[in-house]
């Protein structure tokens, strides 16, 4: 189908978007890469009023990383940029990996970060992956700004914690310290489709060899991306051994609200949580030796 | 309102609504029917351009968005009229197509594909063709014709 009439504006300043966005509030909507607003629009799921095209503001699509080592990643970033850069792959290793099993090229070529997590679909390897790194937020409205942790963002299906006026202007990513292992795995029906189950491991080795800091997250696990927090605390001061992989894989079970979809029941996607936790932890165990 | 947009090489000038998608004003707008329509929601590939020399979904975009970038369809392929590029012709010689719906999609992916991964091998091959469907071939021919197009360019080359 084809989408409803809209106005359509695309300013070059930041403020001037933000100042659209304040003064048509629910009646517009950011367009960043499209990969998720057009399909809904094409089928008239979403209509939209207005549209506040961020494409042509060079000041958003943005990567580097600050003396500290966070990296910060902006709004029109897109995958393709994250995916292609040398440092990334580095220093945040499971951004890379996840992000290679999010669509295909031809939607990362446009799709961005930002639009993912804003768009905030519970079967997407990127919010779980942003709660796995402890990654922060930074939305802007005119007049004003805040950064909100990657844990408060998510609030259900599709549902953030962004105002009316706000804007997802920034991801910042803290660095991993030295000793940290991270693994991103799921399991799809086909490559780039989204995840039937998937999982975030980041595990960091103290000088004694053992578990010193433990993330476990996972998407496709429930209405919001989530972090099995049992699981992970249960590695803590462990040799992270096979025997306490399994003992975390049936932690987890306890914590995943999994909705089951036509391609996968919430006992396989269960199952196949089980699995992954495993296979994850093992992985990033290996990494962080 | 009024938009200049480029595709192989070519200025087209049109007054479009903002909502027409950039699919549409190519086929509609601009005569230029090979980039076809399969899905309009991202998921078969059969609309898939070069935008900026990277492939990207047609049906995902509007054509107001186009202004300022150099498009690249499946008619900017061939050398000439009558001919065939070296990947077009592989796809010939391989029977990596049927019907043709999805074939200008592919060629597009694969133009990228090829550009950046001279020299793929199969698996690298079927994971870049995952985000084009096809009902006809059952892949293996596309597969093969791409593996025979990354071979020929090698054999092309002045030193090989
Ligand atoms: C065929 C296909 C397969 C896909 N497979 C996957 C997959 O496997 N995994 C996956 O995670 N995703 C998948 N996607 C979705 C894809 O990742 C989208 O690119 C992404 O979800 C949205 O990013 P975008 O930049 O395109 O955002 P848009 O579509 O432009 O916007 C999405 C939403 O976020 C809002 N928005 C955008 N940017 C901002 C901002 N900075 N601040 C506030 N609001 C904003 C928009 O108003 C809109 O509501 C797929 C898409 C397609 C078409
Ligand atoms: S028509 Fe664009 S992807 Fe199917
Ligand atoms: S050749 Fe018919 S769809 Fe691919």
């Amino acid at each position: 189908m084809k989408p409803a009439p809209f106005a359509w504006h695309a300013p070059d300043e930041l403020e001037a978007a933000l100042a659209l966005k304040a003064e048509h509030g629910g009646e517009a909507r950011f367009l960043a890469g499209g990969q998720s607003l057009v399909p809904a629009m094409n089928f008239r799921v979403a209509q939209p009023a207005v549209l506040v095209d961020l494409n042509r503001i060079a000041t958003l699509d943005t990567l580097g990383f600050t003396a500290d080592g966070t990296l910060v990643i902006g709004a029109m970033c897109r995958y393709r940029r994250i995916e292609r850069d040398a440092d990334v792959a580095r220093r945040l290793p499971m951004l890379a990996e996840a992000l290679a099993e999010v669509a295909h090229p031809q939607i990362r070529t446009r799709g961005t970060l930002a639009g993912n997590l804003c768009h905030a679909d519970p079967a997407s390897e990127m919010p779980a992956v942003m709660l796995a790194l402890a990654a922060r937020f930074l939305l802007r409205r005119k007049g004003g700004e805040r950064l909100v942790a990657a844990r408060d963002f998510f609030l259900g299906p599709l549902a953030t914690a962004l105002a009316e006026d706000e804007m997802l202007a920034e991801i910042h990513i803290p660095a991993l310290p030295p000793g940290s292992g991270t693994a991103f795995l799921e399991v799809a029906r086909r490559r780039g489709d989204y995840a039937m189950m998937g999982v975030a491991a980041v595990l960091r080795r103290g000088a004694d060899g053992r578990c010193a800091a433990a993330r476990l997250t996972l998407c496709s696990a429930g209405p919001v991306p989530l972090a099995a927090d049992r699981a992970a605390s249960s590695l803590l001061g462990t040799r992270l051994t096979a025997g306490d992989f399994a003992a975390a894989a049936a932690l987890v079970g306890a914590e995943i609200d999994p909705m089951g979809s036509v391609q996968a029941s919430p006992a396989y996607q269960r199952h196949l949580a089980g699995v992954l936790v495993t296979r994850a932890l093992s992985l990033a165990a290996e990494r962080a030796a | 309102m009024k938009i200049t947009v480029r595709i192989n090489g070519a200025n087209h000038t049109r007054d479009v609504e903002p909502r027409l998608l950039l699919s549409d004003f190519l086929r509609h707008d601009c005569g230029l029917t090979g980039t076809h329509v399969g899905c309009e929601h991202g998921v078969c590939g059969a609309c898939t351009i070069l935008w900026d020399g990277a492939p990207a979904r047609a049906c995902l975009a509007f054509a107001v968005q186009a202004e300022g970038h150099e498009l690249r369809t499946v008619e900017g392929l061939a050398p000439g009229p009558g001919q065939l590029n070296p990947l077009q012709q592989a796809f010939q010689d391989s029977h990596g197509l049927q019907c043709g719906y999805c074939t200008p999609g592919i060629l597009m992916t694969m133009t990228a594909f090829l550009e950046e991964n001279p020299k793929p091998d199969e698996a690298q091959v079927r994971e870049a063709l995952s985000g084009n469907l096809c009902r006809c071939t059952g892949y293996q021919h596309i597969v093969d014709a791409v593996l025979r197009a990354a071979r020929a360019a090698e054999q092309r080359k002045p030193n090989a």
